[in-house]
């Protein structure tokens, strides 16, 4: 690992001053990704802005209609959750999946979402109920947030402070893990909200997608039997040595099942 | 940069390079090498520690999350207060022989107490996904699950420590 310097910011407006100021410096939260990315000397930057001194970003807040998470909040405390055990437990089921206890423990939110892995858990469900992407200067709606391979709508200086999401009605998560580092090979969120279905995946392509035919099949019948027949298309999905494109099409299908099959149970 | 941390219950004063990785810090500067680095790249679990009570890979965490903390290694298990006996945990390990060659045992150690300390009746299954960030290449993992289930077992009995 190249050395850098370190800066332990005590307020989010002095981290984003820091975050424009040093050119090519980078935010540490969990560092789950940022670590080995260092390690392995795949970045080198010459500073890094460590966010584990903000005050306000870290715990989950039940606000009726939406729960709002702040950005620093460990995978682990979404996971055990009591609240969202209750009220939206797709969501902490979806946490208790990421990685392994020692990942979930240091691992953010905000940083998955930050970082927008394409095989990463949390953007499958911030786009799967439309979340809200809360930033230090603005809020982003799910749908406009995610761009492409680790693309996200966040400029230079703009730093995620909480994930907003609403409450829907039913919703469900199923993953079909790489079993070594279990990542998501594909999973699928669902959500059922008053006015309609939402469906996303991860790991298939580039980045995070919904599928409106599910979406439609599943607003006029919320049950698996609705998508059995849909197949997604081939074209832009990921093939690598874990898994090629038609059986990661495939897999969509039947994670979209399960996920429709957990937020039924 | 200078941080301060609880070290196995002593108060420890160190003068580190931010980029210095903490299992780095235990076995070079600090001499305790009981905590292994295996595979470097956070997937092996020979590094866990206790951070402020929960289990974190030491691989990947970089030496300033250290200061103000309270870190535990596997130096800092001990049985019985005032005893010469071993936690547990190592010692239900030593009885169900949880172990071949032993270069994952510290971190299996670490992991299973934190899992024992949060939940008190544990079952296989939720032994087998807790230890999904530990690998052993030695012993198929039976005899640990085991050994898991057993000294949660006998920590419960002896009052959860």
């Amino acid at each position: 690992m190249k050395s850098f310097a370190y800066h332990q910011p005590s307020q989010v407006p002095e981290a984003a001053r820091l975050l424009g100021a040093l050119e090519d410096s980078k935010i540490v939260a969990g560092g789950m990704t940022l670590i080995p990315t260092l390690k392995q000397r795949l970045a080198a930057p010459p500073a890094l802005i460590d966010l584990s001194k903000l005050p306000g970003l870290s715990g989950i807040k039940d606000e009726g209609p939406t729960i709002t998470i702040g950005a620093m909040t460990r995978h682990a405390d979404v996971a055990r959750s009591a609240m969202l055990a209750e009220r939206l437990p797709a969501l902490a089921t979806l946490a208790s999946l990421i990685g392994d206890p020692a990942v979930r423990n240091r691992g953010t939110i905000g940083g998955s979402v930050a970082n927008n892995d394409p095989s990463a858990d949390y953007p499958a469900a911030v786009l799967g109920l439309g979340a809200t992407v809360v930033t230090n200067i603005r809020d982003i709606p799910a749908d406009q947030y995610f761009v492409g391979l680790f693309e996200t709508a966040l400029q230079p200086g703009e730093i995620i402070t909480a994930i907003r999401f609403p409450v829907p009605l039913k919703a469900g998560y199923a993953k079909f893990k790489a079993p070594a580092s279990r990542y998501a090979l594909v999973g699928v969120f669902v959500a059922q909200f008053t006015d309609g279905v939402r469906v996303a995946v991860t790991g298939a392509g580039p980045g995070v997608f919904r599928v409106p035919p599910m979406e439609q099949a599943l607003a006029q019948h919320f049950d698996p039997s609705a998508i059995a027949a849909i197949k997604i298309d081939t074209e832009g999905l990921t093939s690598d040595i874990h898994a090629e494109a038609d059986y990661r099409a495939h897999l969509v299908t039947v994670m979209a099942k399960r996920a429709v099959d957990a937020a039924l149970s | 940069m200078q941080i301060s941390f609880i070290l196995n219950g002593r108060p420890t004063s160190v003068e580190v390079e931010p980029s210095m990785l903490v299992a780095d810090l235990l076995r070079e500067q600090l001499d305790l090498t009981g905590t292994h680095v295996g595979c470097d790249t956070s997937q092996c679990g020979a590094c866990v520690v206790h951070l402020d009570g929960v289990p974190v890979k030491s691989c990947t965490l970089l030496a300033p999350a250290l200061d103000g903390a309270t870190l535990l290694t596997i130096e800092g298990l001990q049985g019985e207060p005032g005893s010469n006996r071993l936690h547990p945990m190592q010692e239900a390990f030593r009885e169900h022989h949880g172990l071949q060659c032993g270069f994952c045992t510290p971190g299996m150690l670490m992991t299973a107490i934190a899992l024992a300390q949060d939940k008190p009746n544990l079952t296989e299954a939720e032994v087998r996904h807790g230890l999904e960030g530990n690998i052993c290449r030695c012993t198929g993992y039976q005899n640990i699950v085991v050994a898991v289930m057993a000294g949660a077992a006998a920590m419960h009995a002896a009052g959860g420590e």
